[in-house]
């Protein structure tokens, strides 16, 4: 097993948080961007 | 434990990254990417439609990650030339933080990410000048032109000429006249900008083996090249007014900057040979930067005072 030293744990940390962040954005950008293009009517689907 | 005993252990490769967020945020050439959003925000608003704020943020957000692709992509690429150069030696890849194959698969994702959430969200025309904007600086400049020839960021100017034409094209989904000639004040401010900083550090690029103008020509020619991209690019920047389709505003700004910039290209072509602190040259390379930044701002200015004054009547 690899044990990560305090800087490795530290830069691991910044990194997943940073994809976290930036994921994020993009499902938000992508759901707000459904809604404004197609409209509420997206949501009106035929069960 | 095997990859060390068939002698195939590479420590670069297995080696545990210490690279942080930042690092890879400076990947992405943040100050190269500021001037690409303004322009290309200058573009998007200028345009003769509606815009949509949703729209917009998402094309200029696109734009700014495509731009820093092409950035990550140039910085692994070019990673054994930057580590000799004075200026470049501690970004991220040559002075070891980021290791080259995470530079290129950040690059590669993003650039990906950026044209395709473009295209399907605003408009594909965009995003395919998106595209060829990061295949034009990561390719043809970056691993061809650079290293080649010593026009390189002449034609290479065009990668960051290309931004107003993608923010017009994202809020029209055509490319117009108006547009090509923000292409053009960017795509021939380039040489007298990167050549007077060209003058100043043509030893950290002589180091490199880049061909730089200076180099290559010599800085007398370079000199007088410099004084002459500036003759014609200062008109070019004056035309959106002498054509008409921008107030007396804009074209008042854009010919007193324009004066400005041949004033300090003209000392610059007054220097000699003799000159080792070359003052004119860093004079000339700040003013570039002001120059195109305070054109883009008066573009600007202008676009939003016509699109007031007509949603006012006046």
């Amino acid at each position: 097993m690899v044990t990560l030293t305090e800087a490795q744990r530290k830069a691991r940390r910044s990194r997943s948080l940073a994809i976290g962040i930036a994921l994020g954005v993009l499902v938000i950008v992508f759901y707000v961007a459904t809604i404004a293009k197609f409209g509420p009517a997206i949501l009106n689907r035929a069960m | 434990m095997a990859l060390v005993e068939n002698g195939r252990y590479d420590e670069d490769r297995f080696r545990i990254s210490e690279a942080t967020a930042g690092d890879f945020v400076s990947l992405l050439k943040p100050r190269v990417m500021s001037l690409v959003v303004f322009t290309a925000f200058v573009g998007f608003l200028a345009a003769p439609v509606a815009p949509n704020p949703l729209i917009a943020v998402i094309a200029i957000l696109s734009i700014a990650v495509g731009a820093g692709a092409s950035g990550a992509l140039n910085m692994w690429y070019d990673a054994d030339i930057d580590a000799v150069m004075t200026r470049t030696a501690s970004r991220p890849v040559p002075s070891g933080r980021v290791l080259p194959g995470e530079a290129l698969i950040f690059g590669v994702v993003l650039s990906g990410l950026s044209v395709m959430t473009l295209g399907v969200l605003v408009n594909w025309l965009a995003a395919s000048l998106l595209a060829f904007t990061i295949f034009f600086y990561a390719v043809v400049y970056t691993m061809w032109l650079k290293r080649s020839t010593p026009q390189n960021i002449v034609i290479g100017g065009a990668a960051g000429a290309f931004p107003p034409m993608i923010g017009w094209a994202a809020a029209t989904g055509s490319v117009s006249f108006e547009s090509v000639i923000l292409f053009l004040v960017i795509f021939l401010w380039t040489p007298p900008h990167f050549w007077a900083l060209a003058l100043f550090k043509c030893e950290d690029y002589a180091r490199a083996g880049i061909p730089m103008m200076p180099n290559v020509a010599g800085a007398a020619s370079t000199r007088r090249q410099i004084f002459a991209y500036t003759v014609v690019v200062a008109p070019v920047a004056v035309l959106p007014w002498g054509l008409g389709y921008t107030t007396v505003f804009y074209g008042i700004t854009s010919i007193l900057l324009g004066v400005g910039f041949v004033y300090y290209a003209w000392t610059v072509f007054a220097m000699t040979d003799a000159d080792r602190a070359m003052r004119p040259a860093k004079a000339l390379f700040g003013y570039s930067l002001l120059y195109l930044f305070a054109i883009f701002a008066a573009y600007l200015g202008d676009a939003v005072y016509e699109r007031a004054a007509g949603l006012a009547g006046i």
